[in-house]
């Protein structure tokens, strides 16, 4: 039986996770868990995550989890979500700056940086909250049967820039035209919510699931 | 193009059902969450806000288990109000699946009870519900104050003030309801959400005195606000979701279609 391990590493909305990934994977085993074994055993990784940075990368090292999901991410199909991509990069500047997995160089950024390219008058609300567009802006099999532009579902105050252009699988605009999902391998990461992201999120998860490397 | 502005369906939760008459058509049993949920999540709803008001609080775990069954089939963010009064009854909702949950009451008596559940559970998930009523007199400078229980109780507490506050305290967005708006079906209260807009830089979503489409495009247009909720003009069949979501991209609205 497939199995897909869900990263517990009690920041967020793991349940949810877990619930979309079991509804477009109904055959598989999907194990809520922080067992270094569950997750290297598994066929396929999920990395998700909420909340600050600075509590994320300290329960992963409290937990033993930093060098497995560096591990998980060189050797299976790995999907990252909102900090689960975050933390996947060099840095973050949330919480006076915070040293991530350091899996791709760049750095995570507060929206507030954006404000100076925007209209007289006009600002941006942090968090972004809601639903918006991703454009891929490279082929992968994760965006099969999702049109270019489609509505995701958004919370953050922080996006990634990588160093590495090429990484970019989708992009959108918040003030700043930002990587919203980035691509490399066996790793998927992208920074809004699949699974509360009603039939597109459903089918990126799905794609996921049958994704073969 | 960018972040679209949502359109929320406020459901009543009594006892884990759906009251307030829910009435569509191919239902068959108009109070059953899941098929108003998913009925919602079809026409196109952003989100789905669930308000608790059962009176005893024996009931949370009725509430949990109806959030764990929608959410087994609804995928869009979920929102539990009414009730949440501890770090507990959050982490409840949250492992049942909420995304969000608001909190009204408990931040007006524990403030920092908003501080603490924001530094807990990120403020991403901590929305403050603010019940916000006219108290100047018609010839001087507008004024709200907070109202408790249903709009029944003053508390002296300056509405535009306490938003500051609730966002310095952790709020990753407001829910505001006009008490004098609430159920007049006369359209938001839409200086107040512009004085909020002006205040905070939080999303924020208007609420109280819907009627028509029109009062749903005003508070976005001259109210500045993020989000909109109803409840009663898409319950009775009058409009669905996606007549909203037209009438107000004809507006020059962006929403998700």
């Amino acid at each position: 039986m497939e199995r897909i391990a869900i990263i517990n590493y009690n920041m967020g909305n793991l349940h949810s996770v877990g619930r979309a990934v079991q509804h477009v994977a109904p055959m598989a085993q999907v194990d809520i868990t922080s067992d270094p074994k569950v997750i290297l055993n598994a066929d396929r990784v999920v990395f998700p995550g909420q909340g600050a940075a600075r509590d994320c990368m300290g329960e992963l090292y409290r937990l033993g989890l930093a060098e497995v999901v560096l591990e998980a991410a060189k050797t299976k199909p790995f999907l990252g979500i909102c900090m689960g991509m975050q933390v996947l990069m060099q840095h973050s500047d949330e919480n006076q700056g915070i040293h991530c997995l350091g899996l791709y160089p760049g750095q995570v950024k507060h929206f507030s940086g954006a404000h100076a390219n925007l209209p007289a008058g006009e600002r941006l609300k942090i968090p972004q909250m809601g639903w918006n567009q991703v454009w891929q802006v490279q082929a992968h099999p994760l965006w099969k049967g999702i049109e270019d532009g489609a509505r995701f579902y958004f919370v953050h105050s922080y996006y990634v820039a990588p160093e590495n252009a090429g990484l970019q699988a989708g992009v959108t605009d918040y003030g700043v035209h930002y990587t919203s999902a980035l691509a490399a391998d066996n790793v998927f990461a992208i920074q809004c919510h699949p699974e509360k992201s009603s039939r597109d999120g459903l089918r990126l998860l799905e794609n996921f699931a049958n994704w073969s490397i | 193009m960018g972040l679209a502005k949502r359109i929320i369906p406020c459901l009543d939760v009594d006892n884990g059902r759906v009251v307030k008459g829910v009435n569509f058509v191919g239902i068959r049993d108009a109070g059953d969450p899941v098929e108003i949920a998913a009925r919602y999540n079809r026409e196109g709803a952003d989100e789905i806000t669930f308000l608790d008001i059962t009176a005893s609080s024996d009931d949370r775990e009725t509430m949990a288990h109806m959030v764990e069954q929608v959410a087994s089939q609804v995928f869009i963010p979920l929102t539990v109000g009414g009730g949440i009064r501890k770090l507990d009854d959050i982490r409840r909702m949250l492992n049942a699946g909420a995304d969000k949950v608001s909190i009204n009451t408990a931040a007006v008596f524990n403030p920092d009870f908003v501080r603490e559940a924001s530094d807990y559970f990120g403020s991403q998930c901590i929305v403050v519900a603010i019940d916000a009523k006219r108290v100047n007199a018609p010839d001087e400078p507008l004024k709200w104050e907070i109202f408790t229980h249903g709009g029944r109780k003053g508390t002296g507490i300056d509405a535009l003030a306490w938003a500051e506050k609730m966002v310095e305290f952790g709020a990753g967005e407001l829910l505001v309801t006009s008490m004098d708006r609430d159920g007049t079906k006369s359209g938001f209260d839409l200086e107040l959400m512009q004085a909020l807009n002006e205040r905070v830089n939080v999303p924020l979503i208007a609420s109280g005195g819907v009627g028509s489409l029109q009062h749903l495009a005003d508070g976005i247009l001259t109210g500045k606000a993020d989000a909109v909720l109803a409840a009663s003009i898409f319950h009775f069949g009058q409009h669905t979701i996606g007549e909203a979501k037209a009438f107000m991209a004809e507006q020059g609205i962006e929403m998700r279609l």
